[in-house]
């Protein structure tokens, strides 16, 4: 029996999280919203996670009803992310590890995602889907490697939706993201936006321009309405999701699809993503809002499996890096 | 357009790739693949119909260009445009690339490396002489490569052009090597030095102004999102 605790802070979301054996016992987490036109900066949200990251973690303790002793392991995110929010958490996991005398494990936070979103659906061997704000990515395993067959070229899918967000003027709360997407289902006319995608990759630049260009005239023209425009943003960059997914597969001649990351949340994607595999005969696993968005537990469920596999991270290799692919981690526990 | 129809017999679904649906049938007596890019249901219906339209033509085209110029695709023999079909040549008795390197490999260290340089370096030379005709593959990974039996003569057939397209520059040139490198380093676990190959044969396939496309690749390899770095 493994208890591990996890400290996630890579982007505008701190969290910790309490895990034993697999089984969720706490995962508190706060975010960091800013007024609506704007993203959140690195300094402001160092700032948040500092002042929230101790409350949360007695939090975590708490609701998880243990206390320092009763835990084996302190996982936290190495990397990547931006760096001042990485560091102000890090530096809070170190303390601790040197508090409680425990060994301490640097996670990557994408194998976060995929090790907590194989752990809640329970898919064996999936080709990942991992989107959110700042990683577009399909994965899929093989030979002790997390191997990304395709990604996006420049931006982020979340990062594309984000500014598009801002440039309506949406709200950030809960997320831009979850605005975009009921603003979407009252969407009714479509409008043909550049379609990128190169193989397995992906681009979101072009499109992105051009929409930021010409959104406003669309709408003051009476041609489009704001609705109308999410639609046809999401439904262009979701069907190139969809799509890339469905070659890598193709590919790798796999029948499981795994789908994590903040934009995971989206339904449409997931409905999307769904008729696909329906279509080919293969299986789709998505989770809640609860696993899809940064949290703590995903470090810790990662950590705890590199943890048992005999992972620990040297103490001079305790550092965050703003930059650490997924595809540089050792997967010592899977065969 | 209703007569062709007597002549094909679309019997059994080979594969499902990942836009369209392969069988194999008889067309004028030939034995023929049939790809009909059926409608995508998670598409917008308008996204659906120009994707599938712009897909099915540029294939076709890119296909007939690439044999104007020696370098091998199956023969087209029929284009429904309104069902988004092609029909085509079937390429007997051939492996694709990426289960030949996979098959290769598990036998032994020596036999993959005596056996797979000379393959790496021709299907560089071949994608170098299709560059230099400004044809954009697109989609290229060791899946849509075909190898002729016997393996010995290296006898590569491209397939899967969708997503091609004909441009010119060093930058569209660069990025379709570039999805090659990460779709190969991915299929095929450290094979490094084998792309390093495919490199030096599409060098000698391309010839004049190579360097640029190349350097190009450089770029676009920078380019990909947390790569590890320094500064």
């Amino acid at each position: 029996m493994v208890i591990a605790i996890g400290f996630e802070g890579s982007a505008n979301k701190i969290g910790v999280g309490v895990i034993k054996d697999g089984t969720v016992l706490s995962n508190p987490r706060r975010t960091y919203i800013t007024p609506p036109g704007q993203g959140f900066m690195p300094s402001d949200t160092a700032k948040h996670h500092q002042q929230h990251v101790l409350e949360i973690l007695s939090l975590a303790l708490e609701q998880a009803n243990v206390t320092p002793d009763d835990i084996d392991v302190v996982c936290f995110t190495k990397g990547p992310g931006m760096g001042a929010p990485l560091v102000s958490v890090a530096i809070v996991a170190r303390t601790v590890a040197q508090l409680w005398k425990k060994p301490l494990i640097g996670v990557n936070h994408c194998i976060g995602h995929i090790e907590m979103g194989r752990q809640v659906t329970g898919s064996k061997n999936p080709t990942v889907l991992y989107v959110s704000g700042g990683n577009t990515q399909v994965i899929a395993y093989s030979e002790k490697k997390y191997r990304i067959f395709g990604e996006t070229i420049d931006i982020a899918v979340g990062n594309c939706l984000d500014r598009f967000a801002r440039v309506l003027k949406l709200s950030n709360d809960p997320s831009p993201g979850y605005n975009i997407e009921q603003m979407a289902k009252r969407g009714k006319k479509y409008l043909e936006l550049p379609y990128t995608v190169k193989g397995m990759d992906v681009s979101f630049s072009g499109l992105l321009s051009f929409i930021e260009d010409r959104a406003i005239e669309l709408i003051e023209s009476g041609k489009y309405t704001p609705e109308d425009l999410c639609f046809s943003l999401q439904e262009t960059v979701f069907a190139m999701l969809t799509e890339i997914t469905e070659r890598a597969m193709a590919h790798t001649g796999s029948d499981e699809v795994l789908i994590v990351g903040g934009v995971g949340c989206n339904e449409r994607l997931q409905e999307m993503m769904k008729i696909m595999a329906e279509e080919r005969g293969a299986t789709v696993f998505s989770t809640d809002d609860r696993y899809c968005i940064d949290n703590g537990a995903m470090i810790a469920q990662a950590g705890m499996e590199m943890f048992k596999s005999g992972q620990i991270t040297k103490w001079e290799d305790t550092f965050c890096t703003q930059r650490y692919r997924t595809d540089e981690v050792d997967v010592t526990w899977r065969s | 357009m209703d007569d062709y129809r007597s002549e094909v017999d679309c019997s059994s679904l080979l594969k499902q790739g990942a836009e369209a649906k392969i069988y194999t049938g008889v067309y004028l007596g030939k034995l023929c693949i049939i790809k009909e890019r059926f409608p995508k249901k998670y598409r917008h219906p308008a996204l659906e119909l120009s994707l599938s339209q712009q897909r099915t033509k540029s294939e076709v085209r890119s296909m007939l260009r690439c044999r104007t110029q020696g370098i091998q695709t199956p023969a087209v023999f029929f284009v429904n445009t309104e069902e988004n079909k092609i029909y085509m040549e079937y390429v007997n008795d051939s492996v694709t690339v990426r289960d030949y390197i996979i098959q290769v490999q598990s036998s032994s260290d020596d036999a993959a490396s005596s056996l797979l340089k000379p393959l790496a370096y021709k299907i560089g030379e071949k994608l170098g002489k299709m560059h230099n005709k400004n044809i954009i593959h697109g989609d290229l990974t060791t899946s849509n490569m075909l190898l002729r039996k016997p393996v010995e003569n290296l006898d590569i057939v491209l397939i899967d052009f969708g997503l091609s397209y004909i441009n010119s520059t060093n930058e569209d040139k660069g990025v379709d090597l570039y999805v090659l490198e990460r779709a190969f380093l991915s299929t095929h676990p450290n094979t490094e030095s084998l792309f390093s190959v495919l490199l030096d044969g599409y060098q000698n396939g391309y010839r004049n102004g190579v360097g640029d496309v190349v350097r190009k690749l450089n770029e676009v390899r920078l380019r990909g999102r947390k790569r590890t770095m320094v500064g």
